[in-house]
């Protein structure tokens, strides 16, 4: 629970409590517990291999937990139906760690995927073409409309699969490793363009990351994922300033 | 003892598997009569799988028809068959040979395309892409082309059919001298209903284990990149071996019928 008070008035917009996942013998994560509030940027961090992707995946639907629950905007993930959750995963947007663009499509068709089940949220709309520019233009690169993935660099792959993340308009972002792959100079650009998407279209995001200044950057609030819980939350000068070892050994670097 | 536990081991294996395979094909029947239904997408492949195989079962055939013809014209001459020729020909080519060989054709250039590319799809994420951008991925990628390949390949087989029998009225008039026109009179007074349908109808099977066996492999790829090279390679070794045992059927139950 917050002992921050910016949080007294805000509401969670997902809650997972207790959440417990195994592969095979690999307890992966032990009862984690979290809450994203309204408009946050929460940042988790964690080591290789704590289990942030699982969390984030068991999150979104994409694996399926052992034990706990979780709910995404007053809605309870364990019993949803098929549609209802396709209704969900508009709201959530997901950036995945390694981008994850369609490698057959251009970077205009790979933006337009998304819109083809979900023109009902647009009342119907059928010339896509200025929301893909839109999006486009709030990532800088409104120029590779008709590239190919394979023509990008990283940093712009990144950005792309931003855009299509942003072109469904989601409420709630989950970053997986935004920065990872990329050089200082790139991953601070993305970092600045999280920040300007969050301001220009007020969401409430979560960033899985291992770069502290991007944590530093981005952070309302942390919660650092070891042994599979939630080991210690606060903001980043908390964290920071801990004189737990554990929590240091992410700082010191 | 130890080889005993292996072995149990891969048969229960096997069995896990191909109970996996079953289910996989169970989900491809109810997801295909469910709306949305990807037209477009199936159209593509359609055009796809036809434009990438055409030309590779077009050469086989028209060799298969050339070589089979010249192999076995000495020995009909010999019995004094040499009038049968044609109606030999192409009873085992419309039959036999020309549907397992294209279809082994398609399973290694389709069946293995397939494999590599959902393979690849899955270890790079873009399959749980789609599914959280509220796409059905196994609707759009599985369903359409398992139905693709199950359209196709007969298609494919009754061209490449076509092809064989021509490469053998080659032989024919060039060593034997005879018209078009009566080589293929020939050829259609010998075949009847009873070689064409089941053997159409055996195409059908082919191209959707084809479809099947490349898009299991390829939809629970694991293990990386080097997956994705098992995947392929799996699909296409599985789906000889199913071809095989398809076709062992299908006569089966064409003598029960005939
Ligand atoms: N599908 C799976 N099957 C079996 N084990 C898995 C699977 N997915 C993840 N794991 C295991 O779960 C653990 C956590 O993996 P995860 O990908 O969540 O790590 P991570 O915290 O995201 O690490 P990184 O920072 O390197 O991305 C790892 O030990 C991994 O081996
Ligand atoms: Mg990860």
């Amino acid at each position: 629970m917050p002992k921050n008070p910016i949080y007294e008035n805000r509401k969670p917009v997902i809650t997972i409590r207790g959440l417990k996942k195994t592969f095979g013998q690999n307890a992966v994560l032990n009862g984690f517990d979290m809450d994203l509030y309204e408009g946050e940027t929460l940042v988790i961090m964690g080591k290789s291999g704590s289990g942030k992707s699982v969390m984030i995946k068991c999150l979104i639907g994409l694996e399926t937990h052992d034990a706990g629950t979780i709910n995404i905007m007053g809605r309870d993930m364990e019993n949803v139906s098929e549609d209802e959750l396709r209704d969900i995963r508009t709201e959530v947007g997901f950036l995945f760690q390694g981008s994850a663009l369609y490698d057959s499509m251009t970077v205009r068709e790979n933006l337009e995927f998304p819109l083809r089940r979900h023109k009902r949220k647009f009342g119907g709309i059928s010339d896509t073409t200025p929301m893909v520019i839109e999006v486009l233009e709030s990532v800088g690169l409104a120029h590779a409309i008709d590239l190919m993935p394979e023509e990008l660099s990283g940093g712009m792959k990144r950005r792309i699969a931003l855009a299509r993340t942003l072109i469904l308009r989601p409420r709630i972002i989950l970053y997986d490793e935004p920065t990872t792959g990329l050089d200082p100079i790139t991953s601070k650009e993305i970092v600045l363009l999280m920040k300007s998407i969050q301001q220009k279209y007020s969401t409430s995001s979560i960033v899985i990351t291992h770069d502290v200044d991007c944590a530093r950057f981005i952070s309302d609030r942390m919660i650092l994922l070891v042994d599979g819980v939630n080991y210690a939350e606060g903001t980043f000068a908390e964290l920071d300033a801990s004189a737990d070892p554990k929590v240091q050994a992410f700082f010191k670097s | 003892m130890k080889l005993l536990n292996t072995l149990i081991r891969s048969v229960l294996n096997y069995l896990e598997e191909l109970g996996q395979l079953s289910r996989f094909a169970g989900k491809f029947f109810r997801e295909v009569v469910r709306r949305p239904f990807e037209g477009r997408e199936l159209l593509r492949q359609c055009y796809n799988m036809g434009n990438k195989s055409l030309l590779l079962v077009g050469v086989t055939g028209f060799i298969i028809g050339l070589v089979f013809t010249l192999q076995s014209r000495p020995k009909m001459l010999e019995l004094g068959a040499a009038a049968w020729l044609p109606s030999m020909v192409s009873i085992s080519i419309v039959r036999e040979i020309g549907p397992i060989i294209t279809a082994l054709i398609c399973a290694g250039r389709i069946g293995s395309g397939i494999g590599a590319e959902l393979g690849s799809m899955r270890v790079t994420e873009q399959i749980d892409a789609m599914e959280v951008s509220g796409t059905n991925p196994f609707k759009y990628l599985v369903v359409t082309r398992i139905l693709a390949t199950t359209l196709m390949i007969p298609i494919l087989v009754v061209m490449s059919d076509a092809i064989a029998l021509f490469g053998s009225f080659l032989v024919e008039s060039i060593k034997g001298d005879v018209s078009f026109r009566l080589y293929f009179d020939e050829v259609f007074a010998s075949l009847d209903f009873i070689d064409i349908i089941p053997a159409t109808l055996k195409t059908f099977f082919f191209g959707f284990a084809i479809g099947l066996v490349g898009s299991f492999r390829g939809y629970y790829c694991k293990h990386g990149t080097a997956g994705v090279g098992v995947a392929a390679n799996t699909a296409v070794v599985e789906t000889s071996m199913l071809l095989f045992v398809l076709d062992f059927l299908a006569v089966m139950v064409t003598d029960i019928f005939y």
